[in-house]
């Protein structure tokens, strides 16, 4: 079914494995990076609102 | 012609309310289409018959690449609308677009480089395809630099809508320069209008590792350009209303 007989084989990529999965390593965590920033911008966004009421609901 | 729809979308509410919708449905579609393509394309596809494994790449660099390309036009896109019609959400659009695009030309570059060295013998050759690529990172770079320089909204908007619509020439530079130089690079090896140049099992998996990279742009772009609404328009009603609930929410 696979393209591989083993598990191994797969890993091994017939010697090109290093090529393979730091390509593919890299690209996923280029991606995960454009996920992660956007929402710790977001949670940033938010603790500076409450943070910002807080103090105007003080004065 | 009839331009209202064009003006509801640049409501930043209406467009708040409708993202708030699409975008689960994106991410959802954007996180299985990758995971059943890259899959595929990883372990089920047939090697090629002259590279070996290491044609694997394709199915991230591709996208990648035309993505990249396909931002851009998307950038020059809102800045004739952000130019003609002055509508403020284009801008939110290129100013949000603009990094993703960055980072997508960043992988595709990084994974040719990648790709390059058991192919070429060689990480990096200043051919027309490799250079023209480099030439739109270093426009995103720019894009996003004079964004952020100016610190009058209405003239940084200005400015980066004319710089995307200028800068628009290197895209058919990049998909034609194949085409044009006597590039190491070889020709295009995905489209839809054409008939495939590999075999299906090699296709099929390309083709849902392409659409998945879209969707995963316009999940990403969705949640970026909420934020940046809800930023710029922190003190109209509808906006502290929605902040509250979201504050609400979070305890």
């Amino acid at each position: 079914m696979t393209a591989f007989a083993s598990f191994a084989d797969f890993v091994a990529m017939d010697g090109h494995s290093a090529y393979i999965w730091s390509a593919y390593g890299l690209c996923l965590a280029l991606m995960a990076l454009n996920v992660v920033l956007p929402l710790l911008a977001r949670r940033q966004y938010l603790n500076d609102a409450a943070r910002r009421r807080r103090r105007e609901a003080l004065r | 012609m009839n331009w209202t729809w064009l003006h509801k979308w640049g409501s930043p509410k209406w467009f708040y309310d409708k993202s708030g919708r699409f975008l689960p449905w994106l991410a959802i579609a954007s996180a299985l289409l990758l995971a059943v393509g890259l899959t595929w394309g990883l372990a089920f596809a047939p090697p090629d018959y002259q590279q070996g494994n290491s044609f694997r790449i394709i199915y991230i660099h591709v996208p990648a690449a035309l993505l990249a390309q396909s931002i851009y036009l998307a950038l020059a896109a809102a800045g004739i609308v952000g130019l003609v019609w002055k509508i403020k959400l284009a801008d939110v659009t290129l100013q949000q677009a603009a990094p993703i695009g960055a980072w997508m030309t960043v992988i595709a570059l990084a994974t040719g480089a990648i790709w390059g060295r058991p192919t070429w013998g060689a990480y990096w050759v200043w051919d027309a395809r490799l250079t023209s690529m480099l030439i739109l990172l270093f426009l995103y770079l720019g894009l996003i630099a004079l964004g952020q320089a100016i610190t009058n909204r209405d003239s940084a908007a200005r400015a980066c809508a004319l710089l995307a619509v200028v800068g628009v020439i290197n895209i058919p530079i990049i998909k034609y320069s194949v085409e044009w130089w006597n590039t190491l690079h070889q020709p295009a090896s995905f489209s839809l209008v054409q008939k495939p140049a590999m075999p299906m099992q090699m296709w099929l998996p390309l083709l849902l590792a392409v659409l998945g990279f879209y969707c995963f742009f316009g999940a990403v772009l969705m949640a970026r350009m909420r934020l940046e609404v809800l930023r710029r328009e922190a003190d109209s009603r509808w906006a502290t209303v929605e902040i509250s609930r979201l504050l609400k929410d979070r305890t």
